[in-house]
C-alpha cells in the first residue's frame, strides 16, 4: 500500500491520469444528478436556445436544435464507458483464451488459431468495423459487436507472447512434474502471471475504444441519434467551424481527456504490477 | 535395501538439430538402488539433463527403455508414475509460481493426486513446511517475501508433498550461498534417512558429490564413462575424464590439493 | 613509494527506496597495490559487486544511490573528477570482465569489430587493420589457437570458454592499471573455468596488472588471489593474504564460510547457522597487510 501510494505520488501525470478517469467515470455514474438539463440526452428540441455559445446555465453552450452540450456530454461518456466495457468484457476472455491456448499447446493448435489471429489483425481495424456495420445495422448493438471483432487479436498476441515465454519457467514445469492438467496449467499457474499486462492494456484500451467508437460515430456508423455520443457532436458541428466552435471544441476535449486519463492510469499500472509487455 | 528402483536399459535421446542428429543421452544403462543417493556427474552437454527429463517424463527416450519397481515407464505418464518421481529445480527464483502463495503451490500436489482430505489440505501444507524447517505460516506468503534458501526449502516441501519414492534433484544447491548451501543439504540427507528416499543428485560440483552421493555416475558428452561407488571415484578413478574433472575442481585446503595433485599425476601416466 | 593502484577508504552506500534508504555498505576500506590480486569474498547481496561498480564510476550516476568516502585511483580522488573523466577511464585504465561471457558481448558484431571498438577507446584514430594486427597478437596471447578465424566469428559461434578467453584479451587490451573481474567464470563448465583462471593469473602477472577480483567461491579465490577481503553484509570482517587467511580463518563468519564448504576429501555436510548474531564481530586483520603508506 505504501509502495502503491509512493510510486503515484512520484509521478505527477499518474495523478493526473487517476484525476481526469475520476472525472469521466464520476460523470458517468451521476449523470442524472450532475447533468443540468437530464431530458437533454433524448430527442428534445428547443429552438428558443439553438446553438448559443456558453453562457448560464449552459456552460458549454447548446446544439443546433437547442440541447444543452454540457449535458449531453456526461451522458456520451455513460454509452461510451458501457459501450467500452461491454466490448472489453466479451473481447478479453475470447482473446485471452486463445492467446493462452495457442502459447502453451503449440504444435498445430499453434498455428492455426495464430494464423487466425493474423487474418484479423491485418485487416485495419476500422475498415473492418465499417465494412460489419455497413452489412449489418448501424445500430448500439453492432457497434460494439464490430468493435469487439477487431479487439480480441490484441489480447490474443498479449497473451500468446506472455505465454511462450512463461511457459519456460521452473513453476510451469513443476506443475507439469507433479501432473497437474493441462487446463490447471493454463489458468491457475500462467493466466495469473498475465494478469497484470493484462490489466495494463485493458486500461489503455478503454481510451482506444471510446475513440474507435467516436470516429465510428464521427463517420456515421456508431451511436444513432438521438443517443449522445462524442463521435457524432464533433462531427454534426464540423459543418459549422468556425463560428460556431463550441459544437466541436468541448466534445473534442472531452474524447482528449478520457483517451488521455487511461493512457495516463494505464502507465501507471505497468509500473505498478510491474507488467512487461 | 539393494533392490532396483529404477532401471535404464540402453536408453538414448537423439535431438533433429539445424546441423544434424545430435546424440544428447547415447546408450546409456544403469540402475538406480532403492534408497540410495546417485550423483550423475557431467559438464555441459554431458547429457544429464536430457536424462533427467527422461527420468521424469517430460519425454520419452527415443531408443531403449525405463523400468521403475519393474514396470515399463510408457510415453505418457500415468498420474500413479507422477507422483512417485519427484522434482527438486535448480533455481528456487522460477520453480515456485511468483502469483500464487507458496500454499497454493503446496496444494496442487494434494490436490491432483488427492492426498488426505480436502478440508485438510490447507493445514497440510503448513505442516510440510515445518518439515522442511520453515514456520507453517508461511503457506499464505508470496515466493518473493522468502530468501533463496527458503524458496528452496519450499520446493523440496512440494516434492515431498506427494510422497514420492524417488525425488531428482537437479542442482539443487548451485544457486545459493555457501552458508545456505550447507543447510540444505544437511536438510535433504536428515529427509532421506528419516523417510528411506532414493535422490538422483544432478550436478557439477564434485565436492558436494563427495559429501552426499553412494555412487557417482560420470557422463561425458551423453556417455555414461564411469559409474562407481563415490569412495572409489575420489580415491582411484577409473576413467580419464574422472580424473581431469576432479582435478579442475577449486578447492579451500592443503589436504584437498594433495588429493587433487595425486590424481592429476596419475592422468599424465595413463596419456 | 608511489601510490596504490587503488585505495578505498570508509566508502558507504545507501539506496533511497520507497520504505527509507537502505544501507549496502557500512564504511569499508581496502586498497591494491601495483601488480597485487586482491579478492573480495562474499555471499549475494554482501555489497562485493557495487563495489566494483563505485570503482569504475557506474552508480555515481544513479539517483537514488547516496555514496560517501574515498574512492583513490592511481593517487587521483574519482570523486573530483567529473562523469567525462570517470568514463575516459572505463575501459583503458580500468576494465572489467563480467560473470557471462557470451552475454558480455554483442552478438550482431563479429569479434574483430569490437576489438576495434576497445582498441580505440586509448587510440582512436586506430585504423582497422592495424587494430587487427594487434588484436590478433592479444588472442595468441590467451592461446587461441587461430586468432584470425575468431576475429571473423561472432560470439555465438564461439564456446563459452572461448569467448570468455576473447573477454579477457579484450579487457587487457589497452594495458590497463586495474582489472576487475566480477564472478568470472562462475557458468563456464570447471575444467574450462581452471583453465581460465590459470591463464588470467600468469597474463595478469606478465602485464603487472592489479586486479580486483571478486567471488562468492572460496576455492577459485584461494587459486588466484594474493590477499582476501571477506564482506559480511556491507563490512568488511576479515582481511589477510591468502595462504594466511584459509589456513587460519579468524573471523567466527570466515570460519563458518570455510566449514561450509564441501571438502573433495569428504567429511559429511556440516552443521552450521547461515544467520549469526557473531557473524558482526569486529574486523580482523591478519599481520602483514596493514593499511599502505601514506594513507591516513
Amino acid at each position: 500500500m505504501q509502495r502503491t501510494l509512493y510510486i503515484l505520488l512520484r509521478n505527477p501525470m499518474s495523478m493526473l491520469g487517476l484525476l481526469l478517469v475520476f472525472i469521466v467515470v464520476f460523470s458517468a455514474i451521476f449523470a442524472d444528478f450532475i447533468a443540468p438539463f437530464p431530458a437533454h440526452r433524448g430527442a428534445v428540441v428547443d429552438f428558443a436556445n439553438f446553438n448559443r455559445a456558453p453562457e448560464w446555465p449552459y456552460i458549454f453552450g447548446t446544439d443546433l436544435v437547442g440541447r444543452d452540450i454540457f449535458t449531453r456530454i456526461i451522458y456520451a461518456f455513460r454509452i461510451s464507458l458501457m459501450l467500452g466495457a461491454v466490448v472489453l468484457v466479451i473481447a478479453v476472455p475470447i482473446g485471452v483464451t486463445i492467446g493462452l491456448l495457442a502459447g502453451y499447446l503449440g504444435g498445430w493448435t499453434e498455428y492455426v488459431l495464430m494464423r487466425l489471429t493474423d487474418v484479423f489483425l491485418s485487416i485495419p481495424p476500422l475498415v473492418l468495423a465499417m465494412s460489419i456495420m455497413g452489412v449489418l445495422q448501424p445500430t448500439l448493438t453492432n457497434g460494439m459487436l464490430a468493435v469487439t471483432a477487431m479487439w480480441w487479436p490484441w489480447y490474443t498476441r498479449l497473451v500468446y507472447n506472455i505465454t511462450r515465454s512463461e511457459k519456460e519457467e521452473g513453476y510451469v514445469l513443476a506443475a507439469e512434474v507433479i501432473g497437474a492438467s493441462r487446463l490447471h496449467v493454463m489458468f491457475r499457474e500462467i493466466l495469473p502471471n498475465c494478469v497484470p499486462s493484462i490489466l495494463t492494456k485493458m486500461t489503455l484500451d478503454l481510451g482506444f475504444v471510446i475513440l474507435i467508437a467516436s470516429s465510428l460515430s464521427f463517420l456515421g456508423l456508431g451511436v444513432q441519434p438521438p443517443t449522445p455520443d462524442l463521435g457524432s457532436m464533433v462531427a454534426e458541428g464540423a459543418t459549422y467551424l468556425p463560428d460556431s466552435w463550441w459544437l466541436t471544441v468541448f466534445p473534442g476535449l472531452a474524447i482528449l481527456v478520457a483517451v488521455f486519463g487511461f493512457n495516463l492510469v494505464g502507465d501507471a499500472l505497468r509500473e505498478l504490477l510491474g507488467a512487461d509487455q | 535395501m539393494s533392490e532396483n528402483l529404477l532401471t535404464l536399459s540402453s536408453v538414448s535421446k537423439v535431438f533433429d538439430t539445424p546441423s544434424g542428429k545430435l546424440r544428447a543421452v547415447d546408450d546409456v544403462s544403469l540402475e538406480v538402488r532403492q534408497g540410495e543417493c546417485l550423483a550423475i556427474v557431467g559438464e555441459s552437454g554431458s547429457g544429464k539433463s536430457t536424462l533427467a527429463n527422461m527420468v521424469l517424463g517430460i519425454y520419452p527416450p527415443s531408443e531403449g527403455e525405463l523400468r521403475y519397481r519393474g514396470a515399463l515407464l510408457p510415453a505418457r505418464r500415468e498420474l500413479a508414475h507422477r507422483r512417485a518421481i519427484q522434482l527438486v529445480q535448480q533455481n528456487p527464483m522460477s520453480s515456485l509460481n511468483p502469483r500464487r502463495s507458496i500454499g497454493a503451490s503446496l496444494r496442487l500436489a494434494l490436490d491432483v493426486h488427492g492426498i488426505g482430505e480436502k478440508s485438510k489440505r490447507w493445514q497440510r501444507a503448513g505442516e510440510l513446511l515445518k518439515e522442511v524447517g520453515l514456520p507453517g505460516d508461511y503457506r499464505s506468503r508470496s515466493p518473493a517475501s522468502l530468501s533463496g534458501g527458503q524458496r528452496q526449502r519450499v520446493a523440496i516441501a512440494r516434492a515431498l508433498a506427494c510422497q514420492s519414492d524417488l525425488v531428482v534433484l537437479d542442482e539443487p544447491t548451485s544457486a545459493l550461498d555457501v552458508l545456505v548451501q550447507a543447510r540444505v543439504l544437511k536438510l535433504l540427507n536428515d529427509l532421506r534417512a528419516a523417510r528411506g528416499l532414493t535422490y538422483i543428485f544432478i550436478t557439477h560440483d564434485l565436492s558436494v558429490v563427495r559429501n552426499i552421493a553412494d555412487r557417482v555416475a560420470v557422463f561425458e558428452a551423453g556417455k555414461l564413462v564411469e559409474l562407481n561407488a563415490t569412495e572409489k571415484i575420489f580415491a582411484d578413478p577409473d576413467h580419464p575424464y574422472t580424473r581431469r574433472l576432479i582435478a579442475a575442481v577449486p578447492v579451500v585446503t592443503r589436504k584437498e590439493e594433495e588429493l587433487r595433485a595425486r590424481l592429476a599425476k596419475n592422468t599424465h601416466e595413463d596419456s | 613509494m608511489t601510490a596504490p593502484t587503488l585505495r578505498i577508504s570508509d566508502l558507504r552506500l545507501g539506496f533511497r527506496r520507497w520504505a527509507g534508504t537502505v544501507e549496502v555498505l557500512h564504511g569499508i576500506s581496502m586498497h591494491i597495490r601495483k601488480g597485487e590480486r586482491v579478492a573480495l569474498v562474499g555471499e549475494s547481496g554482501s555489497g562485493k559487486s557495487v563495489t566494483a561498480r563505485i570503482v569504475l564510476g557506474l552508480l555515481q550516476q544513479v539517483r537514488s544511490a547516496r555514496i560517501s568516502g574515498l574512492v583513490e585511483f592511481e593517487g587521483q580522488n574519482l570523486d573530483t573528477l567529473s562523469a567525462r573523466d570517470r568514463a575516459r577511464l572505463r575501459g583503458t585504465a580500468m576494465s572489467m570482465i563480467f560473470q557471462d561471457p557470451t552475454s558480455s558481448l554483442n552478438p550482431v558484431y563479429t569479434i574483430g569489430v569490437q576489438f576495434h571498438e576497445v582498441l580505440r577507446r586509448r587510440d582512436p584514430r586506430l585504423k582497422m587493420a592495424e587494430a587487427r594486427q594487434r588484436a590478433a597478437r592479444a588472442l595468441a596471447d590467451v592461446a587461441i589457437p587461430n586468432p584470425d578465424r575468431v576475429l571473423d566469428s561472432y560470439s555465438f559461434q564461439l564456446s563459452g570458454g572461448m569467448n570468455q578467453r576473447v573477454m579477457i584479451a579484450m579487457a587487457l587490451a589497452n594495458e590497463p592499471s586495474l582489472l576487475l573481474a566480477d564472478e568470472p567464470g562462475t557458468a563456464l563448465d570447471v575444467t574450462v573455468q581452471a583453465q581460465t583462471l590459470r591463464l588470467m593469473r600468469d597474463l595478469v602477472e606478465e602485464h603487472d596488472t592489479s586486479v580486483l577480483f571478486i567471488s562468492h567461491n572460496l576455492g577459485v579465490v584461494r587459486e588466484f588471489a594474493d590477499r582476501v577481503y571477506v564482506i559480511y553484509k556491507g563490512r568488511i570482517v576479515e582481511h589477510g593474504p591468502a595462504d594466511s587467511l584459509f589456513e587460519d580463518p579468524r573471523h567466527p563468519y570466515t570460519q563458518a564460510l570455510m566449514r561450509a564448504v564441501p571438502r573433495l576429501t569428504g567429511g559429511g555436510i556440516p552443521d552450521i547457522e547461515d544467520v549469526s548474531e557473531a557473524y558482526f564481530a569486529p574486523l580482523v586483520v591478519h599481520e602483514g597487510c596493514g593499511e599502505p603508506e601514506g594513507a591516513a
